[in-house]
């Protein structure tokens, strides 16, 4: 057994045990741990294939971005969540539904390695270049156009959750910034002299 | 057999790192404390050795031999791994930290997205050990700096881009090289992209939850924030975490922004100084800034911290990101 090999069952072991525990655990918060704990196990199967960049990625984005915030939510969820599983296994026929549709696709996927050999060869990393760079390559050249319509659904969804939670509420006071750094001292002192006993 | 003198290597590299490393630390505390002292016009720790300089160790045996105490309804499993998922990613970040041409545990091609990704993670152990301990003024903390940090994650990731753009590499080795010209300190990436070296340098504050920015532990609002309920060895793990996490960001701007281990003039007494001490002196003076903002500038308000960080660093990186791809575009000088 390679070093490699080692590796690729300690992360897979790793990866699923987390995501059974995921669904498994009594304590939301939990479950979200054991969430990011599978991210990274998935980020070490992609180094492992030699995806680097992928890995640093999903690391950075999930990990680092969207998990921190979807933890952020459920700690300060107010809801009884033994409560919430009490109608757990009506969910079970949908789940196993899902379920089985990913398995099916997940064997056409690497069962078209035997099939189909040519059809689901990948396009081979070129040999002098680090796959970083092998993607810089062809994702601003190739595949310019799908790039940005993915950074376009992404702002689109990013206007529309502003849009959503958005709402003016007119008495409450602000701070005008620029105004505020727009004082001078002539404007902002006054000195006043204060006679004794007469106030001013 | 070569693999296992292989792994033996990283064993016996990292060990030195770390220990060189951690003893540096010692002594980056004790200055940053004496710094704090001299501009109040205090003597500082003056007790333990001479001039105090015993004075870190002998707080760490304090804290190794105290009792760990783990409150009533705090979670228990969580409340104790915090600190040690703190520790532990913040000085995993060190393994791909070049302190010499090609001296680093690990010369990963892409370094930076590592560095980036483990600072990213830095978060996690604030948000665990507020909310294990069950307690308002943790969970509070560890509230606002999660939000805290991903803010200030964004335009540090925009800064480095402009980096990457002029080094053409995400290896942190190429990028110093690419900073090795014949002007010396003039060559280095501060003179050019400077806005981008000041927003780096603030995001890096507030990255690292130093003052002006260090709302978690606001002490008049929060107490000591996300530490309140911490004792003993879990206290001093998140307190080591805290400071590697600054020395790895004064590594980062001297590996980005001042030329790593290069030295500042390309002449005969400065050549022949070795890398690796330039980089330390670089460090230290990082740290010392660090120190000095810590020492005068007062604390921000947190709405105020949130808008520098969306309404003026996002747009400035994001402009400059273009600015410079465009620039260098113009120029015909694309790393290739």
């Amino acid at each position: 057994m390679t070093l490699a090999t080692f590796f690729f069952y300690l992360f897979s072991i790793a990866m699923i045990a987390s995501a059974v525990m995921v669904i498994s655990a009594r304590n939301p918060v939990h479950s979200v741990l054991f969430l990011i704990l599978a991210f990274f196990n998935a980020a070490g199967l992609f180094l492992l294939t030699g995806a680097e960049f992928l890995a640093m990625i999903l690391v950075v984005v999930y990990v680092g971005a969207v998990a921190v915030l979807f933890l952020f939510v459920v700690m300060m969820l107010d809801v009884d969540f033994t409560q919430l599983k009490q109608g757990f296994l009506q969910y079970l026929p949908v789940g196993a539904l899902v379920g089985l549709i990913v398995l099916v696709e997940l064997v056409a996927v690497v069962g078209a390695w035997t099939v189909a050999p040519e059809a689901a060869l990948a396009t081979p990393t070129p040999g002098h270049l680090s796959n970083t760079a092998a993607l810089g390559m062809v994702l601003y050249t190739q595949y310019v156009y799908l790039f940005e319509a993915a950074g376009f659904v992404l702002l689109v969804a990013m206007i529309g959750a502003i849009v959503l939670t958005l709402h003016h509420r007119p008495n409450v006071r602000r701070q005008n910034i620029a105004a505020q750094n727009a004082r001078t001292r002539a404007s902002a002192i006054e000195n006043k002299k204060v006679p004794s006993r007469a106030g001013v | 057999m070569d693999l296992l003198i292989a792994l033996l290597l990283i064993v016996v590299k990292s060990l030195a790192l770390l220990v060189v490393g951690l003893v540096l630390i010692a002594y980056y505390i004790l200055l940053d404390r004496k710094v704090w002292a001299a501009v109040q016009l205090r003597r500082g720790p003056n007790v333990v050795g001479p001039w105090g300089v015993l004075q870190s160790f002998a707080d760490m045996f304090k804290f190794l031999f105290k009792e760990p105490i783990i409150p009533d309804g705090a979670n228990k499993g969580v409340f104790l791994i915090a600190p040690f998922l703190t520790a532990t990613l913040a000085l995993a970040a060190w393994a791909v930290i070049p302190v010499n041409d090609g001296w680093a545990v690990a010369n990963l091609n892409v370094g930076i997205l590592y560095i980036f990704a483990i600072s990213s993670l830095g978060v996690y152990g604030i948000i665990m050990g507020g909310w294990a301990s069950n307690s308002k003024y943790p969970f509070l903390a560890a509230l606002r700096s999660a939000a805290q940090m991903v803010s200030y994650e964004v335009s540090i990731g925009f800064v480095i881009i402009t980096v990457l753009l002029c080094a053409g590499s995400l290896n942190l080795n190429d990028i110093v090289r690419a900073q090795d010209t014949r002007w010396g300190l003039l060559g280095w990436y501060w003179l050019p992209l400077f806005p981008m070296f000041v927003i780096f340098f603030v995001s890096a504050l507030a990255e690292t939850n130093r003052p002006p920015f260090d709302l978690v532990e606001a002490e008049s609002e929060l107490v000591a924030g996300f530490m309140v309920e911490y004792s003993a060895s879990q206290y001093l793990l998140f307190m080591l975490g805290e400071y590697v996490a600054i020395v790895t960001m004064c590594s980062l701007i001297t590996v980005l922004f001042f030329g790593g281990w290069l030295p500042p003039v390309n002449v005969a007494p400065f050549t022949l100084v070795p890398g690796v001490v330039w980089f330390v002196l670089k460090v230290t003076w990082f740290f010392f800034l660090f120190a000095m903002v810590k020492a005068f500038v007062p604390r921000y308000r947190y709405d105020q911290l949130m808008r520098l960080g969306w309404k003026v660093f996002l747009p400035l990186s994001l402009t400059a990101v273009v600015v410079v791809a465009g620039v260098l575009e113009f120029l015909g000088k694309v790393a290739q």
